[in-house]
Formats: structure tokens, C-alpha cells, sequence
């Protein structure tokens, strides 16, 4: 039998790299609950991100947790601004045109950071890139802990937001309503970019979240974003907690498919339950039907 | 308040309206009557700004909303409180009335809360519940609820009546009236003719895309011309 010492640090792993996960499903799963589409540049957008703490790094020796509000807001901005005046345009309100436009968007994204940055893998180092926290059962790195702690706490603001506020009951209502909506005033074009605006914004919390234990390279994006769709479809579509939950088990999975079957088997794991769950849940852990 | 001249409207090709002349004063109820398809949500729609309208001027409280955003229109106090409720199904009871206030009468938001809440007490029974989850006749309590939240200028109620009992048709009418008491100009769209008659100030009758008859609701009720062409009779 494993011992508790083995398997108690790859559980904390998991769900530190969980965390994570998440949070770059949450603003996925967001997009989804709205607009009904699939960002397929969300991976793109997620390394053009990581990309930007690098460079706030290496060029003007801001830390990465520092540069947090600067790449959440530039994020943001990006995303808002994405969904408004390109694929809102390109779309036509077709759903398979969106997709395409998405999609585009990614190949455009990643090759011209293959062409800017070439394809190298760069890491930075802060001074607390090697600590660790001593937690009597096991030692967790600190940016690892950080990440995990922001990530919950941005999880939370998030649902704050999206149920004490007119804009997160907007969101929401939009959803599901949208002629109800635009009955009691909603602006529409403006909602739905607020909602890519914020599911891009999450990308850019994760990645000065992940930076300082990880690298970030042109192609770091499809890792994350097959993951993310993952823990989407797991957590069930466009369902908040689901993706939270999912995030946390597809970590873990992962963490411990590692420990038993090597580092390269270790994502193996997570389609078994991936397919288990769904054989079991069509919809997902907190799906609805549609 | 409301003076809609020449209005031409419908979907792409298709003109449903096809110069539509009307318009309600400050505190009347003005019904408008018509059968299945004439154009009757068309024509709220587009006082709405859900759809453009092809030509025409809507004249309301001054100034021409024809063609405006839908939200600007709710800015001007025009509320429409549509055909089949629109409720937001997933959000509770109090969001969906929170909502309501989402642009307009948002300061006075927990005044105007309890102000829905004691004419709807069943709507505060079921503050927390989801509103897909309502019955018909509280989901369509929520949806004038909702209306009322914005503080409107102008309440427009498209068949409030539809699938409601007999019984609770009879309160939906005499709450109209009692809001219409109250201070509030109705334009009210409704298929039961008799029960609308007895309420509203005036009514237009919608046919073939015009107003084929308007006046006076008592006149109406008692015009060969609106018996023969909508009643059947
Ligand atoms: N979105 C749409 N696109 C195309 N045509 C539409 C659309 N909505 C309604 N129509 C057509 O416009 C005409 C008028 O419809 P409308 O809903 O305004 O009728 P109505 O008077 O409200 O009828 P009812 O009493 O049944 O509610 C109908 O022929 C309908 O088929
Ligand atoms: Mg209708």
C-alpha cells in the first residue's frame, strides 16, 4: 500500500494545478453560458497572456502577482473587444460561423507569437520560485499555493459577482431570456462582450497565477484549453460549480495518474473519468438538460 | 403621450403593418383588438424597438422613438410586458423584478419592491423560487411585476389574459384597471374583446395590417361592424 506521505503531496499537487484549471474553465464555461459557442481561442488568448506577465517580467522586472490587475484588465479589454467588433461582426449570429471565426482567431493569435517570439519555452524566476510552504503533511511550493488560493479567491469573486450584482444577473438573464432581456433594457452587444470580456479576464488571473511554476511557449495553450474543455463537459455546460468542481478532480486525476503511471500516462486518467461520468451523466456532474 | 402616424413595420419582405394610425393619452387604458396574426406583438415590438420599423413616426412623450434601441426606449419609460411572459427562467423571483429596475427606477428599487409584492403576495411567497419553475399565472404576476419595477410611463401588456382561468382572468382585469387608477397610461393588447371593452377608455381594432375600426370602448361594444368582423357574430 502507498503510504500517506506519497499520496497526500500529489493530492495537494492536484488540486493546486486544479485550481487552475478552473479557473481558465470558469471563463470558458461563462462564454458558453452566453453566448453559446465555443471559444476555441481561449488557449491562444490564455499564452498570449502568459506571454504578458513574461514580458512585464523580463523587460520591467514587475512580479507577476503585481502585474495581476494590469494583464486581468488588459484581458479584459481584449476580450471585450474580441466579441464586439470581431466576432460579433464576422459571426452574423450564426453559431457555426462564430465557431470558425474563433478558431481563426487562435491560428492567427498563436502563429504570429510563433513568428514574434519564435518557438522557444521561457520560464522566469522570482525570489520565491523555489520556496515552500511547510504544511506538517507535506511541502507545497509557494507559487503553487499562491496560485491555488488566488484562483479560489477569483472563483469566488466571480460568483459574487455574477449573483449580487445587476451585471451578473444581466449575464445570467441573457442566457436564457434574450427578448425578455432586451424588454427590460438589457444592452445586448454589451453583455455578451462583458461576458467574453470577463471569460478572458479569468485567463489573465491564470496566467500570473501559473507563470512563476511554469513556462510559457506559443503552443502552452492546447495543454490548458483541452484540459479546460474537459473539465467543462465534466462539470457540465455553462454550470459555475461544475467547472470549480471539475477543475479540482481533473487536477487531482491528473496528479495521481502521474504517481501510479508515470508523468506521460498521467492524463490518461482524466479521460477515464472524462468517459466514466459521462456514461453515468450524460450532462455532465451539475449539468442541466438542455 | 403615445401617437404612432403612418407606421409600416414587419419582418424583412413581409409588411404586417401597413400604416397603423394610434394613440393613448395620459391615463387612459387603450385596448387594441384584433385576431391571431394580424400583428398585434408586431406592432408592440416595434414601439419596443425589438424590430425597426419600415416607416412612420412613433410619437412618445415628445419625442420620435421610431428605429430607436430598445433599451434607450425603456430610458423613456415605454414598458412592454410581453406575449408569453419572458421571464428569466433561471434567475429567482426577486432577480427577475431586481432586473425590471435595470435601467429604469433603479434608486427606488426596494420601494417599488414592496410595492409589487403587495399587489403580487404570491410573488413573495416565492421570492426565492425560480421562475421557470412558477405556474403560468405567476409567472405572467412576475412578468407585470417586472414591468411595474421599471416605474413605466407607459405599460404596455401584450394578452395578459392568455392561459389564465376564468377566475384569474377576472383579477388579471381588475388589476389592470386598479393600476390604471392608480396614475398608469395602459396600452392593452388582448383577444377577450368583451372583458377589455369594459375596462379601457377606447380601443382600435387591428385588421388586414390597419385599424379597421376604433372609438370609444362603450361605442365599440355595441358596433354591428367589430361583432361582425371579430366576433363572428
Ligand atoms: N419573427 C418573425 N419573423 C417573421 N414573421 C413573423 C415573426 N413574428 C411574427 N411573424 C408573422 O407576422 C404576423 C403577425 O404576427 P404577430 O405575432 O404580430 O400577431 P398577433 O396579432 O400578435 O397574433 P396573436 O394574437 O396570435 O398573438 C404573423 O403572420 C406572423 O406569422
Ligand atoms: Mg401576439
Amino acid at each position: 500500500m502507498l503510504e500517506f506521505s506519497i499520496l497526500l503531496p500529489a493530492i495537494l499537487n492536484g488540486l493546486t494545478i486544479g485550481a487552475i484549471y478552473a479557473l481558465i474553465a470558469l471563463g470558458l464555461t461563462l462564454i458558453y453560458g452566453v453566448l453559446h459557442i465555443i471559444n476555441f481561442a481561449h488557449g491562444s488568448l490564455l499564452m498570449l497572456a502568459l506571454y504578458g506577465v513574461f514580458f512585464l517580467h523580463s523587460l520591467f522586472g514587475i512580479d507577476p502577482y503585481l502585474a495581476l490587475p494590469v494583464v486581468g484588465i488588459a484581458l479584459f479589454g481584449i476580450g471585450y473587444g474580441l466579441q464586439r467588433f470581431v466576432i460579433g461582426h464576422a459571426g452574423h449570429g450564426r453559431d457555426e460561423n462564430i465557431l470558425l471565426v474563433t478558431l481563426g482567431l487562435s491560428v492567427i493569435i498563436e502563429n504570429l507569437a510563433l513568428y514574434l517570439w519564435r518557438a522557444d519555452t521561457r520560464t522566469i524566476e522570482t525570489p520565491y520560485s523555489f520556496e515552500t510552504l511547510d504544511f506538517g503533511i507535506a511541502f507545497i511550493a509557494v507559487p503553487k499555493a499562491v496560485a491555488f488560493a488566488g484562483a479560489l479567491l477569483v472563483a469566488a469573486l466571480l460568483w459574487l459577482l455574477m449573483t449580487r450584482t445587476d451585471l451578473g444577473r444581466a449575464i445570467r438573464a441573457l442566457a436564457k431570456e434574450r427578448q425578455g432581456a432586451k424588454l427590460v433594457g438589457i444592452n445586448v452587444e454589451h453583455i455578451f462582450a462583458m461576458s467574453f470580456g470577463i471569460g478572458c479576464a479569468c485567463l489573465g488571473v491564470a496566467a500570473c497565477l501559473l507563470l512563476p511554476s511554469f513556462y510559457v511557449s506559443p503552443q502552452v495553450g492546447h495543454a490548458f484549453v483541452l484540459v479546460a474543455f474537459t473539465v467543462v463537459v465534466l462539470g457540465g455546460m455553462g454550470s459555475f460549480v461544475g467547472a470549480l468542481l471539475g477543475g479540482l478532480i481533473i487536477g487531482v486525476t491528473e496528479s495521481l495518474g502521474g504517481l501510479f503511471f508515470g508523468e506521460s500516462l498521467g492524463q490518461l486518467g482524466i479521460f477515464l473519468i472524462f468517459i466514466i461520468v459521462l456514461l453515468f451523466r450524460p450532462t455532465g456532474l451539475l449539468g442541466q438538460k438542455a | 403621450m403615445l401617437e404612432i402616424r403612418g407606421l409600416h413595420a414587419g419582418y424583412n419582405e413581409v409588411e404586417v403593418l401597413r400604416g397603423i394610425d394610434l394613440n393613448v393619452a395620459k391615463g387612459e387604458i387603450v385596448a387594441l383588438l384584433g385576431a391571431n396574426g394580424v400583428g398585434k406583438s408586431t406592432l408592440n415590438n416595434t414601439l419596443s424597438g425589438i424590430y425597426r420599423p419600415f416607416a412612420g413616426r412613433i410619437q412618445f412623450m415628445g419625442r420620435n422613438i421610431a428605429g430607436m434601441r430598445s433599451d434607450a426606449i425603456v430610458d423613456a419609460g415605454l414598458i412592454q410586458v410581453p406575449e408569453g411572459r419572458r421571464v428569466f427562467p433561471n434567475l429567482t423571483v426577486q432577480e427577475n423584478l431586481e432586473l425590471g429596475s435595470y435601467r429604469r427606477g433603479r434608486e427606488q428599487r426596494s420601494l417599488n419592491l414592496e410595492r409589487v409584492y403587495t399587489i403580487f403576495p404570491r410573488l413573495k411567497e416565492r421570492i426565492a423560487q425560480l421562475a421557470g419553475t412558477l405556474s403560468g399565472g405567476e409567472q405572467q404576476m412576475l412578468a407585470i411585476g417586472r414591468g411595474l419595477m421599471a416605474q413605466p410611463e407607459l405599460l404596455v401588456l401584450d394578452e395578459p389574459s392568455l392561459g389564465l382561468s376564468p377566475l384569474l382572468v377576472e383579477e388579471m382585469f381588475g388589476l389592470i384597471q386598479a393600476l390604471n387608477r392608480g396614475g398608469l397610461s395602459i396600452l392593452l393588447v388582448e383577444q377577450n374583446v368583451v372583458q377589455s371593452l369594459a375596462i379601457a377608455h377606447r380601443a382600435f381594432v387591428l385588421e388586414h395590417g390597419r385599424i379597421a375600426l376604433s372609438g370609444v370602448a362603450s361605442d365599440l361594444l355595441n358596433d354591428p361592424g367589430l361583432k361582425a368582423s371579430y366576433l363572428g357574430v
